[in-house]
């Protein structure tokens, strides 16, 4: 049985196949890589996981129960955590409360959904700003509230989606340092990037599609050393140039 | 004094009748402290939920209409309305909201907005049960305006800690955050269909007490009443617009504004215009209040306009910045 996984993943929209027969596996505790060119369809499978909506066939299991077409907030009951990728902050409402409000899937009362709260947005960086009004956030922040948001509903299985996009150098370090810190803590990531210095640094595996297939599988290196990659992300020219 | 500022208001209010003797004075307090239950109702599903409702009415109505049935089909007092009221407006908060909560933003008011209709044609056209555009009278228990004042004032108050005590709970903090954002809410674990359900019918369970309160209180009700549209639904929209949106005090303070203008309008200019026809003898004068007292909606519309305009938080949302402007001197110790 293995800890997250999903089989034959197609997804069309009208007769445009966003998604076509993708099949991954993910081991706990690693930090697994999706990557391809823009409209590859990457977020497509995320929003199936998270089941915004249905996929047109194929299955998704987590933890050897299969959770294709579960309600999306029973999906993170169950301990699959998400970010956006055009952050969602909760804007008229304290970064703090923002907090509360994920604490909440996990807390009985209000009391443990303070501590929990607390205790996450230490972890994650945000302490200092907890009474700003999330709307008032810089980009950089936003996504870390993001992050800290779908940390405090205490996920086994993180998605992160483009979390260090616009993000400025010195913020990007920080931003691989608390992911490899969630990892480390116990939780499962699976990330969408398209910033090569983060999702090579940070992956244990990586994903690779394009056009909704998959194109590569395996470490980093093999990734992007392989043909069909190079030729997805700098053209078909460019490949054929390296290669000659 | 913002901590003083709602046990001194309590204070003040249960005197008040003590004081005031006068009939017409507390006839209009009552309405307020009914506009504070409506308003508090309102404020939960839209202000906190964030899903605007045009169709207060309903729910007001079908608690009015509970109780006016209570006595002219069950024989028995209208005070059993005021619990059953609410409960009424529940069972039509339940199905509709089912049903219509698939909507969002917008589509969502519209189906508020067909709701209140819908509700006032079937007080309308079935007759046998409800007798129509005849509508229903029944004779009020007490001759005193003094007890219906304590009762409104008790329902008043025990709206506005139920909210606040909701909104510090689980609830409240799910509340807000469907209004914020329905799809980032959804991914945090919370069941947007269900607490926008329990939003809805906390809001229908107040709107419908009120009504009961009002069909007790004032002895008589018919479709075009207790359903009407810019009388109920978009006045309840008004008394939570002025006062604030999701916040706690916006409805009290909402009601008591509201209140005084449906009167301004009412009574022609508080008598200004029947006043000067009387000394000038300008018969057109008299006409003229006529008009401006069926004007009130024109009014409301005004008033709505400024108060997006000028106080778009309404007045207890905005209230720094009132004070601000009022008096700027004071401005200077306050920093940021």
């Amino acid at each position: 049985m293995s800890f997250f996984e999903i089989r034959n993943l197609v997804k069309h929209f009208g007769g445009l196949a966003a998604v076509n027969d993708v099949t991954f596996e993910v081991k706990e505790g690693e930090i697994f890589g999706l990557i391809g060119p823009n409209g590859s369809g990457k977020t497509t499978i995320f929003n199936m996981i998270s089941n915004y909506f249905s996929p047109t066939s194929g299955t998704i299991h987590f933890k050897g129960e299969n959770i294709t077409g579960l309600k999306t907030y029973k999906i993170c009951q169950l301990g699959i955590g998400r970010t956006f990728q055009v952050v969602k902050p909760l804007g008229r409402m304290t970064v703090e409360d923002n907090v509360i409000a994920g604490a909440f899937a996990r807390a009985k009362t209000k009391h443990h959904a303070r501590g929990l709260a607390a205790e996450t947005m230490e972890f994650c960086g945000l302490a200092h700003r907890k009474h700003v009004l999330a709307k008032s956030l810089p980009i950089g922040e936003r996504k870390r509230l993001e992050i800290t948001r779908a940390m405090a509903t205490r996920p086994q299985l993180l998605l992160l989606d483009e979390t260090a996009a616009g993000l400025n150098p010195s913020e990007l370090d920080a931003a691989i340092d608390l992911i490899k810190k969630i990892r480390d803590n116990g939780t499962t990531i699976i990330i969408v990037e398209h910033i090569m210095k983060v999702i090579m640094t940070i992956s244990d595996r990586i994903h690779a599609i394009n056009f909704g297939s998959t194109i590569a599988a395996g470490t980093p290196r093999e990734v992007a050393n392989d043909k069909a990659v190079i030729e997805a992300y700098l053209g078909e020219e460019y490949a054929q140039s390296q290669r000659n | 004094m913002k901590k003083y500022g709602p046990i001194l208001l309590l204070v003040l209010l249960i005197i008040f009748p003590l004081i005031v003797r006068s009939h017409y004075h507390q006839h209009l307090m009552i309405l307020v402290l009914m506009w504070v239950v409506i308003g508090s109702g309102w404020n939960i599903i839209a202000g906190y939920t964030g899903q605007v409702s045009f169709g207060d009415a309903a729910f007001f109505g079908t608690g009015a209409y509970t109780a006016g049935l209570f006595v002219t089909k069950l024989g028995v007092s209208a005070w059993w309305g005021m619990a059953f009221g609410g409960i009424a407006a529940m069972l039509i908060a339940f199905p509709f909201g089912w049903i219509c909560f698939r909507l969002r933003g917008a589509y969502f008011a519209l189906a508020t907005l067909a709701l209140n209709e819908v509700m006032r044609h079937i007080a309308t056209i079935w007759e046998s049960l409800t007798d129509g555009m005849v509508g229903i009278l029944i004779i009020q228990t007490f001759v005193s305006k003094i007890p219906y004042y304590y009762i409104a004032l008790g329902l008043a108050v025990i709206s506005v800690i139920s909210i606040q005590i909701i909104m510090g709970s689980r609830w409240g903090y799910y509340f807000v955050s469907i209004r914020e954002d329905q799809d980032a809410a959804e991914s945090l674990g919370i069941d947007t269909h269900f607490y926008k359900m329990i939003s809805l019918n906390v809001a229908a369970f107040l709107t419908g007490m009120a009504g009961s309160l009002f069909m007790n209180y004032m002895g008589f009700i018919d479709p075009e009443v207790v359903f009407s549209l810019h009388d109920i639904s978009i006045m309840a929209i008004l008394v939570g617009i002025v006062g604030g949106v999701g916040t706690i005090y916006g409805p009290v303070v909402g009601a008591f504004i509201m209140v005084a203008v449906h009167e301004f309008f009412r009574t022609g200019f508080f008598g200004f215009f029947k006043g000067v026809a009387s000394l000038t003898g300008w018969d057109t004068m008299n006409v003229f209040a006529k008009y401006v007292g069926q004007a009130h909606v024109l009014g409301f519309g005004i008033l709505v306009v400024l108060v997006i305009l000028l106080l778009p938080n309404g007045i207890v949302g905005d209230w720094n910045k009132i004070v601000g402007k009022l008096f700027p001197f004071k401005r200077k110790g306050v920093a940021a």
